[in-house]
């Protein structure tokens, strides 16, 4: 049944440090809303537990990109539409300036935020595995003073995070340092557009002299959380990628995750179409790095 | 419920141009606002959810589904909903294309439709046909085919409905 708005309470402070005294106030009493593109529709469902929500939409210490020599810094309430226009992440994350590009309808993408993604914890979430492959950071604000977490380590299990009841998602940090590298992404789904993902890849990789230097590679939707492959990267890691290592890889990586059965897809199905994403991805590092390149 | 646990608020934002306050719950959607309130009821409602684009007015320029808004982050922002777009008596190009090319059989989705057009216009003045398909890929129409309504954008913005 809809929810009756009489029965919900909402605020607005003006900047992150109201935000946060009052989580400190009251820890795992407010719900943060930025965009609302997720909390809005457990909301209509009747479905959201929380009665006192906080909005953390539009704050400007939120909603930023700062770009360093070193790193990218990405305000977690900036938009999907922020990240695909952005010049610097168009260039050097085309894994995320992507995955913004393919999340959602534009109305959507005008709304809903990396951090939001990030919390809403859904494994299939499109923009997490180009995180796990460009070794983001986040860094977690408090009262108590910030913090910065790997974002591998942040999501621990199905919709569990490292984040304290008093703590909001402040910054997603990418290193710069893959500019050289070749970019892979599919999102395998229902249908091409405005459809959750069956699978989603993101690979990332650099062939040197015709032999793999660094690749890694994420996969979203196989498993509780979205996932590195870290043996299927270690197998390939260093080889020249010939078809026999590639079928090695491919099986691998099937080992490597856990994927079930629900609404949108099989288990069976997930396994073969992962091994598929694989083959194709070292496929193309393999000819990237081919003389004829 | 008792007069001291009425959360209702005053918001203020400005629609289509005029400045407008409304003594509302900071929780309810920015869709039964305008409807309701404001009797706005061009703007609809289709699946509630985001899905389907129905309910999309520009925020502050940003195409939105006005059902996932609650109406206390609309606080100091401009609206535009379809009724702003026309001027005094005439309707807006892409008005006018809509209906010149059959843009529009049982009218529910043309209002969003016609939006999410106009925040495409605004970014992209000559937009190719993946453009508007893109721009429009978040508003579902259950008549037309879809075939009619890129047709009316590509003719709105040959007529120079973007500038």
């Amino acid at each position: 049944m809809r929810s009756d708005p009489a029965d919900y309470e909402l605020i607005a402070p003006s900047d992150l440090h109201a935000v946060l005294a009052q989580l400190a106030k009251e820890p795992g009493e407010w719900l943060p809303i930025a965009g609302g593109t997720d909390v809005m529709v457990q909301y209509a469902a009747g479905k959201l537990s929380s009665r006192k929500l906080i909005s953390i939409w539009n704050l400007p210490e939120l909603r930023r990109i700062e770009v360093f020599p070193h790193e990218v810094r990405i305000g977690a309430a900036s938009t999907y539409t922020d990240l695909r226009e952005h010049d610097v992440i168009r260039r050097e994350f085309p894994l995320l300036a992507g995955a913004a590009g393919c999340t959602g309808s534009i109305a959507n993408q005008n709304r809903g935020t990396l951090g939001g993604n990030i919390v809403n914890a859904s494994p299939a979430a499109d923009s997490l595995p180009a995180l796990l492959v460009y070794e983001a950071e986040l860094v977690l604000a408090s009262v108590r003073g910030p913090r910065r977490v790997p974002y591998v380590t942040f999501h621990t299990g199905y919709k569990k995070m490292q984040l304290a009841a008093d703590e909001l998602v402040q910054t997603v940090c990418l290193p710069r340092k893959y500019s050289q590298y070749l970019s892979y992404a599919r999102k395998v789904g229902a249908r091409n557009a405005q459809a959750i993902s069956k699978v989603c890849i993101a690979g990332l990789g650099r062939v040197v002299e015709g032999v793999v230097e660094d690749v890694r590679i994420a996969l979203g939707s196989v498993a509780p959380v979205p996932l590195r492959l870290r043996a299927t990267e270690s197998l390939s890691r260093g080889t020249t990628l010939d078809s026999g290592l590639i079928n090695s890889a491919a099986k691998t990586a099937v080992a490597e995750i856990e994927p079930i059965d629900d609404i949108r897809s099989t288990a069976r199905y997930r396994a073969a179409v992962a091994a598929n994403l694989v083959v194709e991805l070292l496929e193309r590092l393999r000819v990237s790095g081919s003389p004829r390149g | 419920m008792s007069p001291a646990d009425d959360r209702r608020q005053e918001v203020t934002f400005i629609v289509n141009g005029e400045q407008r306050s409304v003594h509302v719950h900071p929780m309810e959607r920015l869709l039964d606002v305008l409807r309701h309130q404001l009797a706005l009821t061009g703007t609809k409602e289709g699946c509630g959810e985001g899905e389907c684009g129905s309910c999309s007015v520009l925020m502050d320029g940003a195409l939105v589904n006005s059902c996932m808004v609650p109406v206390l982050q609309a606080q100091g922002v401009k609206i535009v909903t379809i009724e702003g777009l026309g001027i005094d008596d005439r309707l807006n190009p892409l008005q006018e294309a809509f209906l010149a090319c059959g843009g529009s059989q049982c009218g529910i989705c043309t209002p969003g439709m016609i939006m999410a057009a106009c925040h495409l216009l605004q970014k992209k003045t000559h937009p190719t046909i993946e453009d508007i398909r893109e721009g429009l890929a978040g508003n579902l129409c259950r008549c037309t085919g879809y075939l009619q309504i890129f047709e009316a954008v590509a003719e709105a913005a040959q007529r120079g409905a973007g500038k």
